[in-house]
């Protein structure tokens, strides 16, 4: 067993893209849930349209790619609205199965044939990486060391990503702060009572669904950004995967997506590694390398369960801040 | 229907090669190594002049049949998949691509093998260009989708009544669903049991993890006091470990139960159903039937709705609320063990993920039909399944769960409590 090796691959996965999308995904998440307490399970919808959106504006209307990026946001920013005017008056399991439909709803709409020359079907869409390593200011090269060694392109895409997600926590922090944001936990605690106060509850929440769905949506661009869009990737499970690095992280807070994101990606990498190379060592008999993959998947749902029912804040929230009240 | 069967083999194709190649119309087959070929006949006789197109690897050639009907097209690559596309424009009239069951026969997808060259046959005969009248298909989409329905009712009945008692919106019912289809593939196909002795028993393991789930996992979280989005996700979390646990066990591929090829039998115009179709239609309704007697007329069911409808107040009225759902559970799992193996044989085939794919379903026709209300959910399952197959009718068919979700999301609009839903259940 090549234990360098592993552990190499687990630390790369911290600098990952799909590590930075699934923090950026689970920041707008927990705008959504952490803070405003919608139970949105749509969030693969969220990342789809801001993948597709930013790939389409660039294949078919020939966009640089910031404008395709804009176009990519101002989608989900739409997509947050249409899913809002019905849902939000809803209570919490009937928002949970709206936005879970919704999504599906969406992907089934980009991996029909109906529109293939647009969404490129089942296979996706590639090729769309011209205009966003043209602006890449790091000469060409490989840079970094230990682990984190990438050319020009890669350190390019990181870099964008970690500002994105930079601002993103910049203006969620700022957000939760202001009275805006007193308002919208208040709407988590208590609806009726904020509402009693005379606030517009539906206008709140809906700005929360549109502002952690552009940036979630921000997390499905960056996912899409290094390599190219599949519709297999936005299927229900990246909701449920998102979830789970969103609660393990802790849902009401503003770090604790990024540290979920990580912690997850880092597990997740080092679990996919270590598996089978027990397998071919003969540590863990009785077992194919496939079933080894695949056990990782079965040990995700397992500590989902266990942190819902036993540590429900994450590990950066407070118990007091309650998220599961309704 | 079907006047006839172009068979053009490969040995032909090859013979064709070195004999008859200056009758074929060939395109592009001296400038690539591969070729894709075809013979177009009616009746044994030639069809001359039809217009064929073959695409994909960075191809797109049009190609005409010679005066034998024959054509071959070049192609790239080897150990790769061509799109043929037979313009019936160029058919004579009243002539058209026939196959059943399939709603664009003139289109086909061909893998060039390691050989290196293809055949694509297509079924040609008199009839009208689509097929089938729209009337027959009309009959034979409504007859699938209510069978489609009734299946999808034994799964969202159990779901709605786990919902009406626990509050809990439960996603891994899915699994139950899958798990049912498992067990029945396990005492059939492992242990070779004879398949109307692994039904039962099959729905019976059903029935026993239900319990064991209720017992095991719901039932202490219940005396734990969890929050009801929290007991959601947990049932989330639950639904992706058994998925990949049975994945785990019976890896990504699709298994089938005996009997899932039986004959179909034709029973007016083009409406064919085959035996096993039947047989769950029956099955489907017969359980049913004996459900809603269950629920109705027994004391157990009168205290499930008493608990459905206010559990404090059944438990003040002397019901054992605890017993109620633990009994629940025990018949929503087999409930649900029964639609997975319904499912088996309608998609057709076992698959880890098969539950997932229609738990959407089964959530839209509950909601549909009032949460938390059982024969709301019947009622709610054949209007989704009817949807699903109809829906088909006017959209391409990669699209027909959409209508389904998408009226989900419509009727929240209007009435968020379903058809048979009472309003003060939304709040």
């Amino acid at each position: 067993m090549d234990w360098l090796q592993i552990l190499s691959n687990t630390a790369s996965s911290i600098l990952a893209p799909t590590t930075m999308a699934y923090a950026l995904a689970a920041i707008g998440l927990s705008v959504h849930f952490g803070f405003a307490g919608l139970l949105n399970m749509g969030i693969a919808g969220f990342m789809a349209v801001g993948a597709y959106g930013y790939a389409i504006s660039i294949i078919t209307f020939g966009l640089p790619w910031w404008g395709a990026a804009l176009i990519g946001l101002a989608a989900s920013a739409v997509f947050a609205l249409i899913l809002g005017i019905p849902t939000l008056r809803l209570r919490g399991d009937y928002l949970a199965i709206v936005t879970i439909a919704a999504a599906e709803v969406l992907r089934l709409l980009f991996l029909t044939t109906a529109f293939d020359e647009v969404t490129g079907s089942a296979d996706g869409l590639s090729g769309y990486h011209a205009s966003f390593r043209a602006s890449n200011p790091i000469p060409p090269g490989t840079y970094g060391f230990g682990p984190w060694i990438y050319n020009e392109t890669g350190w390019w895409v990181r870099i964008i990503g970690l500002i994105t997600i930079a601002v993103a926590v910049l203006l969620v922090w700022s957000l939760m702060r202001s009275p805006w944001g007193r308002v919208l936990k208040g709407i988590r605690e208590d609806e009726d009572a904020v509402r009693a106060l005379g606030k517009n509850v539906f206008s709140f929440k809906m700005q929360a669904l549109v502002i952690g769905g552009v940036i979630a949506a921000a997390g499905g661009l960056i996912y899409a950004l290094p390599s190219a869009v599949s519709p297999g990737d936005y299927v229900t499970s990246l909701t449920f995967f998102v979830w789970t690095a969103l609660l393990l992280g802790g849902a009401a807070t503003i770090f604790g997506p990024v540290l979920g994101a990580v912690l997850y990606w880092l597990v997740f990498t080092f679990l996919g590694n270590v598996l089978p190379a027990l397998v071919d060592s003969g540590i863990l008999p009785f077992i194919s390398n496939i079933q080894a993959a695949t056990l990782r998947y079965i040990l995700v749902g397992i500590a989902l369960m266990l942190l819902v029912i036993f540590r429900p804040q994450g590990i950066l929230g407070n118990k007091k801040e309650l998220t599961f009240v309704k | 229907m079907i006047v006839l069967l172009i068979v053009a083999a490969t040995a032909m194709a090859l013979f064709s090669f070195s004999s008859q190649a200056a009758h074929a119309d060939e395109v592009d087959t001296d400038k690539y190594d591969y070729r894709v070929s075809g013979n177009v006949q009616l009746d044994g006789e030639p069809l001359e002049g039809v217009e064929l197109n073959v695409s994909g690897n960075g191809i797109d050639t049009d190609v005409n049949t010679d005066a034998d009907g024959k054509w071959a097209v070049g192609v790239p690559e080897r150990n790769a998949d061509y799109t043929v596309t037979l313009n019936e424009e160029t058919l004579p009239e009243g002539i058209a691509v026939v196959e059943e069951g399939n709603d664009a026969p003139n289109v086909k997808e061909v893998t060039v093998g390691p050989g290196g060259r293809v055949t694509a046959n297509f079924f040609i005969g008199e009839g009208t260009r689509n097929t089938t009248s729209f009337f027959d298909q009309f009959v034979s989409r409504a007859i699938n989708g209510l069978n489609f329905g009734l299946m999808l009712a034994l799964a969202a009945i159990g779901l709605s009544l786990v919902y009406g008692t626990t509050g809990l919106s439960n996603f891994a019912h899915a699994e139950m669903v899958t798990f049912g289809a498992v067990a029945a593939y396990f005492f059939s196909v492992g242990l070779g049991w004879a398949i109307w002795l692994a039904i039962p028993a099959a729905v019976l393991v059903g029935g026993a993890a239900g319990w064991g789930l209720d017992a095991g996992l719901w039932r202490p979280l219940r005396k734990r006091g969890v929050g009801i989005v929290q007991l959601m996700i947990v049932s989330i979390g639950l639904s992706l470990a058994a998925r990949y646990t049975i994945q785990f066990f019976i890896g990504g591929g699709t298994l089938q139960l005996p009997g899932s090829d039986s004959p179909r039998i034709t029973l007016f115009g083009s409406v064919a159903l085959s035996v096993i179709d039947m047989v769950s239609m029956a099955i489907s309704l017969v359980v049913i039937l004996i459900f809603a007697w269950w629920l109705v007329f027994t004391r157990i069911g009168k205290a499930t709705r008493a608990v459905s409808d206010n559990p404090s107040l059944a438990a003040a009225s002397g019901i054992d609320v605890d017993r109620v759902i633990r009994i629940v559970w025990i018949v929503a799992a087999v409930l649900a063990a029964l639609a997975g193996i319904l499912w088996a044989y309608f998609r057709p085939g076992i698959k880890w993920d098969m539950g997932a794919q229609i738990l959407l379903l089964v959530f839209a026709a509950v909601t549909l039909g009032g949460l938390g209300t059982a024969f709301g959910a019947l009622v709610g399952s054949i209007i989704v399944g009817l949807l699903v197959e109809l829906s088909s009718l006017w959209i391409p068919s990669d699209l027909k769960y959409v209508g389904a979700l998408g009226v989900l999301i419509i009727i929240l609009l209007f009435r968020p409590q379903g058809i048979l839903g009472r309003k003060e259940r939304v709040g």
